[in-house]
């Protein structure tokens, strides 16, 4: 018994972690690993998500609906900001940089202005279980659940739906494409609407476990563009694995060392990778097995 | 030219003369000017935008009544975005190009000992109006807020008899939560307690899954946090979905991020915390301050511990220049050496200690009920920032300008 706690609470708090890089490296390894993109808004859109989920939920929208709710409002707002600013940035990385971190800026600053320095949550539904005397979080469970069905679903929509092989298509060759008769502008803003889309179900999934304050993009930003980094261009190759990887060194680290050296192990293992492997996980697995 | 030279010679030392009486004359009919260095955005916007709004209503309260001394106030304000840096900046700003003659200004411990050595080589003199781990021994500055021999040496021995010895301590981990967590130890073991578990968390991080698993696998009766910042935060909602189910004890919580009103209930239930002055406090004083408060900003979400130091701290302020008819530094702190600058306000009487120059107080214990309405279990009176002056901290004597802990105390003299 003692020996099934401790494993169960092991796998709680890899899967607690690799929840939490998963859902919210999803939207930046569209945005970024896929299109190319240096998102510095990524936690912008992901705060959205989380207004708009909170905002929802409080105006008597059932929660599922809300986060949902949530994710569609970011990816709108991302469809917006692709149209109006980062089309013009695509052969443009360093610009893009610039320009998305001024639009991270103005997003902050004005939900600041607007809504004030804080915002009631929803609080965290479903309460805690009992495993062998301890409780966990049942809501945290569902997150990691979520996180398999977001990858599954980000599986089957890019692998075997024609919107995901003309999307990949389009970013891959997109003179090809548009050859074939593809409108890549629209498949860029659809690509992109969906990244930001993405961060908006992190916000919202994330939402009834946090404090509501306009900075709160910033706590996840780190996080997700250490895993897109060390996964490299491909999600599933690269990002998913490089989630498990990275979970497995943070959960460790932060149970026996304490949170500063699982902080410091994700940062050191980011800056092994970049030196080890340029094309990040995702690189070395299709060059090894090409 | 022999005939001249005399004539313009006298010119000249009359016109000095003439200047050096004209500046501070000129000065002394000026407004007097306050730069207010307080987080408006950024991380801890949400305790530190309300102190601003004490400190615009404590000025326009004044002038109101003629100034200070005649002369009114006028006030200098920065954001300093929750920004260490942009402290810095600007208290070089107030200082060297503003030339304000008080400062008010900090937030995190962090921030203050950025500004601080900034105070020091210009001689300014600085109003710090926050709660602290203490020990700041500085000449060029007055502290308000409350200070660990304050709220721990009397909320860490009730928790201990009502709920158990048991004590785990989660802390910020930067100076101010390093330092509490040392005078949370020595009091659980000066008390006869054990410290089951201690746990610094970096700034910024929001998910704390393994430590609430480090927390349930102790033994512990109840839990110390001292968690700073709106992402730290996020614990409370974390713990209570976990349902860790154990008491909780702080410094810094309710009193200053009012996280009972933000968070659903009863995420923050079962929490003590020894704060001077919140919004809550059920006497006539404070009262008539909240009304007056939000007679001025109707939208005003909380009046936490920090506005009503503000608040104190600028009437104090005034007291002191009145009573020196200068703002000149020396004779302000001349002033507070005679050692009974009080003031009857929001919570009650304080009074400022002349050797280490900060306030005493009345310490409220706070607990938050089940559907987070406050209710006062206990309070302490005229509790008194005692701890320097009797390691041997004696601004009226000298001025190291330094901050002291309990393991490393002033050198003995």
């Amino acid at each position: 018994m003692a020996l099934f706690q401790s494993v169960f609470a092991m796998l709680y708090q890899f899967g607690d972690t690799f929840a939490f890089l998963v859902i919210s490296c999803a939207g930046l390894a569209v945005i970024f690993g896929m299109m190319g993109v240096i998102n510095l808004a990524h936690g912008e859109f992901i705060m959205c998500g989380a207004y708009v989920t909170v905002s929802a939920a409080r105006a008597g929208l059932p929660l599922p609906l809300a986060i949902l709710t949530g994710a569609l409002v970011a990816g709108a707002v991302g469809m917006v900001v692709e149209r109006l600013v980062i089309r013009h940035l695509y052969q443009r990385p360093l610009d893009s940089i610039i320009a998305t971190w001024g639009i991270s800026l103005i997003a902050t600053q004005g939900v600041l202005i607007v809504l004030g320095s804080t915002m009631q949550g929803v609080g965290t539904p479903l309460g805690s279980i009992d495993v062998g005397g301890r409780s966990y979080s049942l809501y945290r469970l569902i997150l990691m659940a979520c996180a398999l069905g977001l990858l599954g679903g980000l599986y089957l929509l890019f692998y075997h739906s024609r919107f995901g092989v003309i999307a990949r298509a389009t970013i891959q060759k997109p003179q090809m494409a548009h050859a074939l008769g593809v409108n890549t502008g629209r498949m860029y803003g659809l690509t992109f609407g969906l990244g930001a889309a993405l961060a908006g179900l992190a916000g919202g999934l994330y939402a009834p476990t946090m404090t509501m304050v306009p900075t709160m993009g910033a706590t996840f930003i780190v996080e997700s563009f250490v895993t897109v980094v060390v996964g490299g261009a491909d999600i599933f190759l690269g990002a998913a694995p490089a989630a498990a990887i990275l979970a497995l060194i943070k959960a460790g680290l932060t149970a026996w060392y304490g949170q500063l050296f699982g902080q410091i192990g994700l940062l050191v293992t980011v800056i092994l990778v970049i030196r080890i492997l340029p094309g990040g996980l995702s690189g070395w697995l299709k060059g090894t097995t090409r | 030219m022999t005939r001249n030279r005399p004539t313009f010679v006298s010119l000249m030392a009359g016109a000095a003369l003439a200047l050096f009486a004209a500046a501070p004359a000129f000065a002394q009919d000026g407004p007097i000017k306050i730069g207010v260095l307080e987080d408006q955005s950024g991380d801890f916007a949400a305790a530190t935008t309300v102190k601003v709004h004490a400190i615009q209503l404590a000025a326009k309260e004044i002038n109101d009544a003629g100034g200070i001394d005649g002369r009114p106030v006028e006030l200098v304000i920065y954001d300093t975005q929750s920004d260490n840096r942009r402290y810095q900046e600007f208290m070089r700003r107030v200082l060297q190009s503003d030339k304000v003659d008080v400062v008010f200004a900090g937030f995190s411990s962090a921030s203050r000992e950025a500004y601080r050595p900034i105070v020091n080589q210009f001689d300014g003199l600085a109003f710090y109006n926050n709660q602290y781990e203490g020990g700041v021994c500085d000449n060029n500055m007055i502290v308000t807020g409350a200070v660990p021999e304050q709220q721990f040496s009397t909320l860490i021995p009730w928790m201990m008899e009502e709920y158990g010895p048991n004590v785990y301590t989660l802390a910020a981990d930067y100076n101010f939560g390093q330092i509490s967590a040392e005078w949370v130890r020595q009091i659980v073991e000066e008390n006869g307690g054990t410290m089951v578990g201690e746990e610094f968390i970096p700034l910024g991080v929001s998910q704390f899954g393994q430590t609430i698993q480090n927390i349930q696998a102790t033994e512990a009766d109840f839990v110390v946090t001292l968690l700073v910042g709106a992402a730290q935060a996020s614990y409370y909602e974390q713990a209570s979905s976990a349902n860790v189910g154990l008491p909780m004890a702080s410094s810094v919580n309710v009193g200053q991020g009012y996280e009972h009103k933000r968070f659903t209930p009863p995420s923050l239930a079962n929490m003590y915390v020894t704060t001077n002055y919140i919004e809550e406090i059920d006497t006539p004083a404070s009262k008539d301050f909240v009304e007056r408060f939000h007679a001025m900003f109707p939208d005003e979400p909380y009046i936490n511990q920090e506005a009503a130091n503000s608040y104190i701290a600028m009437n104090l302020y005034k007291q002191m220049v009145e009573r020196a008819g200068t703002t000149d530094h020396d004779a302000v702190r001349a002033v507070l050496a005679e050692g009974d600058v009080c003031f009857d306000g929001p919570s009650g009487n304080v009074c400022l200690d002349p050797k280490s120059q900060h306030m005493s107080h009345t310490i409220y214990l706070a607990k938050v009920n089940d559907d987070h309405s406050i209710s006062f279990p206990k309070v302490w009176e005229d509790i008194k920032p005692y701890w320097l002056g009797d390691v041997g901290c004696d601004l009226t004597k000298n001025d190291p300008s330094a901050q002291y802990t309990p393991s490393s105390p002033p050198p003995a003299q």
